[in-house]
């Protein structure tokens, strides 16, 4: 019953960024498998609406566009926690890519040629669109670039992307086994050589053996229960995996994204347009708390501030009460019907069909909740995982890391394919150089251990908790303590109840016995991953005392470089009492440390020189893991390529078009 | 204002338990504000009955994964809202594919035949050129494209397709999209003839007897009518081409 089948190559994980790799496999002549937890078009990457940034400079507010400034925004907005060779290798791959897809056939939006209306900053502007860039791929306004950059198609850029990657995908007769999860990894210790699976139709377990091994199983928000706006897929577990292994460590798990605006209670997300367009926030006692908390900006301040009042009102008891926990209220009335029905034409569809209100007549039910996952399993720039030769990861699932603490809207979707290709190029090079040396009873130790926890959970008995209440149980904990403004008094709280949870989950009892796949079994299987991951982003985010990006430390306000410009490191084997963190140099410094131009202006200075810091650079991931990339680090770096990119930008150019 | 009680009715059965025999079954639940089968379903999940199968993942509809027979109506469960139904709520698997247990069906298997048999990629011109800049297209026809490439392949107008429950290799409504999809994009290479092979036998347009509950049923609200009549078209007119 128990099978091994072999491959060359084995992907987890079908959504956009390992769909991408696994053609980069096939077409190189490998075989390849992917392992998803659904049919790969129903991937999370298919949920992303609004665009791919790629510095394509095509129509006029993206004018003097260029890979640099797309470098600077990226790096910037990283608060310089990204790695920046990282970061230039993906500006300068994003054209690329997009380029790609539209040979692929995505439907990408195009520059309509004369006279176009756009919104800009709530307000009306006619802007003429040059002839000569009619018809080439047009580009929106997506926050936090310097430029229009965002290639959009219509309302679905990721689910066009997806199939027009999956047709790819079929047309190459890659092998696809979709309802099958990866359950843990193959290893001898030095090499990865497959994994553990699990059937999700009929529960059978086997083994894929394979010369390289990819995971790019997207994030891991349903660590924060249901207050993220992912799918319900998106659990970690391919985090997880590489954890489990002991050798391979994840990176910065503690930076995590949030959004103010997640539909309540299903999590999905609202667009900022709709305050952008002018929506107000309620509280319980119809109060626009923001006009006294923010005068200036009040709801149009940050994503991060609003997020942050939001809670203090929700913790003040200043939410609605809803079953399944409280709420805010998005008033979105005064705009009127024609404007919700046309310009914010996709909130209008998600109250209809959702909620079922009229937001002209209604008010919308809202709060924060987990948006994005920056950390993830620490790769070298060619995707190749830290300590585990054969292991690479890409996506949301890595941390290649071109996001730092705080990932730019439209960077991932676009970092999915250019990590695809790259990472499949290597992983396509280093497979035919590997023969497959593996003995079948390491295989087998590896089955029997899946098999015995299987067997635990079905054997188990006693007065232990639910899996679902568990999960629901970390959820709390990780939105309310290690959310979107964290002290050093509730992380340690989390980091103490996490860990009694986290034992709980070994005494924890299934209510459903029945043969077949099981779907409380299926998640039982990974609620243990799930706890560990929330244990190290609490222990991560406690221990980093500064706030950087994402990571927002009320008890540490600044940025500190002369302490913390540096990456968290986390590894902890199954059978490992408790996790070891290190911490790595982020990278080469080509742009020094500086003011994002936005949020907090204030930072402690690095006291290193950058000369200093980046001669240690490489000894020092070398010490923590890191496996020497095909070409050394820093060769695709270009530094100070940067240094007049703005200048080149002619921004007189777009003030002159806005007064049209 | 009190909550008003469901009753759910759920077809049960386990293909992997020899013990099971398809039956239905009743649960009831307390109606919550802006609930919805998404919400439902995991709460008897979770709550009443640990073994249940269904499918959910975006939960947004978007992901197609959701597609259940509601009342006998194939749709998203994800967006249906309890407050749309009456008090007694019948669900049962889609049919037209194969039944994994309870609601949950395998449309992965059925929707990649599908996509080899209609071809459903971009047959290339020529190959990719990274250094390139892309070809132009006019905007009007990427929004065209874009509109046909919506489909979310929930499976709802297969399982509604009077053909495709009785004939397995029939391409059906959403096969027709997809030939659809591709043959007005310029970017493919295919031919009205090499079409034809694809669209002019009784697994593909012509297979279709016209009852068209497809168009009624799609979540996306795809025009499958005017796809439909767009084929026909085509495929008699290459038939008098071949004729000719
Ligand atoms: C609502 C929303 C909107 C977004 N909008 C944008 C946007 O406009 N622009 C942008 O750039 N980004 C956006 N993002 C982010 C972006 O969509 C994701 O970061 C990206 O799509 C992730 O792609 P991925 O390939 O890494 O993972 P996913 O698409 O999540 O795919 C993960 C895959 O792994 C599989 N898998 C998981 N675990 C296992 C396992 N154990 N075994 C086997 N298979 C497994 C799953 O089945 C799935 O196929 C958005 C995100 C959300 C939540
Ligand atoms: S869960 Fe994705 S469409 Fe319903």
């Amino acid at each position: 019953m128990e099978r091994i089948e072999s491959t060359d190559v084995l992907v987890i994980g079908g959504g956009l960024a390992g769909e991408r790799c696994a053609m980069e496999a096939a077409a190189a002549g490998l075989r390849v498998s992917i392992l998803s937890l659904v049919p790969p078009r129903r991937s999370h990457s298919c949920a992303a609406q609004g665009g791919m940034q790629a510095a394509l400079a095509n129509c006029f507010m993206a004018d003097g566009d260029s890979p640099d400034l797309h470098f600077l925004d990226t790096v910037r907005g990283s608060d310089w926690g990204a790695d920046q060779e990282v970061a230039r290798i993906f500006a300068d791959n994003a054209p690329i890519a997009v380029r790609e897809l539209a040979h692929f056939g995505v439907p990408w939006t195009r520059v309509r040629s004369g006279p176009n209306q756009y919104h800009i900053k709530g307000e009306k502007v006619v802007i003429d669109e040059p002839a000569e860039k009619a018809g080439l791929i047009m580009h929106r306004d997506f926050g936090g670039t310097a430029k229009w950059r965002a290639c959009y198609a219509a309302a679905g850029t990721g689910h066009a992307a997806l199939y027009a990657v999956d047709g790819e995908v079929v047309r190459l007769g890659v092998n696809v086994r979709d309802r099958a999860e990866a359950l843990s990894l193959v290893h001898d210790g030095g090499r990865c050589w497959g994994a553990v699976t699990r059937c999700l139709r009929t529960g059978r377990p086997g083994v894929t053996l394979a010369r390289s091994t990819v995971i790019a199983t997207g994030g891991y928000g349903r660590i924060y229960g249901k207050y993220t706006t992912h799918a319900t897929i998106n659990e970690g577990t391919g985090a997880s995996l590489a954890m489990d292994t002991g050798l391979v460590p994840l990176g910065n798990m503690e930076a995590v994204q949030f959004h103010p605006t997640g539909l309540w209670p299903s999590g999905i997300l609202v667009t900022e347009g709709c305050r952008g367009d002018g929506g107000y926030l309620l509280n319980r006692d119809m109060e626009r708390f923001m006009v006294e908390l923010e005068p200036a900006k009040q709801e149009l301040a940050s994503r991060d501030v609003v997020s942050r009042h939001m809670m203090q009102q929700i913790i003040d008891g200043k939410g609605v009460n809803h079953p399944a926990g409280p709420h805010l209220w998005l008033d979105l009335r005064h705009l009127g019907v024609d404007h919700l029905t046309t310009k914010l034409r996709e909130v209008y569809e998600i109250c209809r069909d959702f909620l079922g209100i009229k937001p002209w007549e209604e008010l919308i039910p809202v709060r924060p909740t987990q948006h994005y996952s920056m950390g993830g399993i620490r790769v070298n720039k060619d995707g190749e995982a830290y300590s585990l030769a054969g292991l690479y990861a890409a996506g949301e699932a890595a941390c290649w890391d071109m996001h730092g603490f705080n990932r730019l809207g439209g960077n991932s979707l676009a970092e999915t394919l250019v990590a695809g290709r790259i990472v499949g190029q290597k992983v396509a090079e280093s497979t035919r150089r590997t023969r497959l040396e593996i003995d079948t009873s390491v295989a087998n130790e590896f089955l029997d251990r899946e098999h015995a926890r299987v067997q635990s959970w079905l054997n188990r008995s006693g007065a232990g908790q639910s899996v679902y209440a568990i999960r629901d149980a970390i959820g709390e904990i990780m939105i309310n303590k290690v959310g979107i403004f964290r002290t050093g008094s509730d992380l340690a709280e989390a980091v103490e109840e996490l860990r009694v949870l986290h034992d709980e989950v070994d005494r924890a009892v299934l209510g459903c016995r029945d043969p077949g796949v099981n779907p409380e079994l299926s998640f039982a299987l990974r609620l243990k991953g799930m706890a560990r991951l929330a244990l190290v982003a609490a222990k991560g985010a406690l221990a980093r005392t500064e706030s950087r990006g994402a990571h927002c430390r009320v008890d540490f306000p600044d940025r500190d470089d002369s302490n913390w410009l540096n990456r968290t490191l986390v590894r902890w084997g199954r059978d490992d009492a408790d996790p070891a963190f290190e911490y790595e140099p982020v990278g080469l410094l080509d742009l020094p440390p500086g003011h994002r131009g936005y949020g907090k202006a204030s930072h402690v200075e690095m006291t290193e020189s950058l000369d200093a810091y980046n001669e240690a650079v490489i000894d020092q991931q070398r010490r923590h893991g890191m496996r020497d990339p095909g070409e050394p680090v820093g060769s695709a770096l270009k530094p100070g390529a940067w240094r007049d990119a703005e200048a080149r930008a002619g921004l007189k150019a777009i003030e002159a078009g806005q007064s049209r | 204002m009190t909550a008003r009680k469901l009753t759910f009715e759920i077809f049960r059965y386990n293909p992997e338990d020899p013990e099971s025999k398809p039956h239905m079954q009743e649960f009831t639940l307390a109606e919550e504000p802006y609930m919805t089968l998404f919400r439902a379903l995991n709460m008897i999940r979770e709550e009443q009955d640990t073994g249940l199968q269904f499918d959910f993942s975006c939960r947004s509809a978007v992901c197609g994964s959701c597609g259940m027979m509601v009342n006998g109506r194939p749709t998203l469960a994800c967006k249906t809202l309890t407050s749309d139904l009456a008090d007694t709520v019948r669900l049962h698997p889609l049919p037209a594919f194969k039944l994994i247990g309870d609601l949950s069906v395998d449309t992965g298997t059925w929707f990649r035949a599908m996509a080899e048999q209609v071809g459903a990629w971009v047959h290339e011109r020529a190959p990719f050129d990274p250094k390139a800049v892309e070809e132009p297209m006019d905007d009007e026809l990427a929004a065209a494209i874009y509109e046909s490439d919506r489909c979310i392949e929930c499976g709802c107008c297969v399982a509604s397709c009077g053909v495709a429950n009785v004939r397995p290799g029939f391409v059906a409504p959403a096969g027709m999209n997809r030939i659809a999809r591709f043959m007005m994009d310029p970017r493919d290479a295919r031919s009205d003839t090499d079409w034809f092979d694809v669209v002019s036998n009784d697994d593909g347009v012509f297979g279709c007897i016209g009852l068209m509950a497809c168009h009624d049923v799609c979540p996306k609200e795809l025009p499958l009518l005017e796809v439909y009549a767009y084929l026909r078209r085509r495929a008699l007119g290459t038939a008098f081409l071949k004729k000719a």
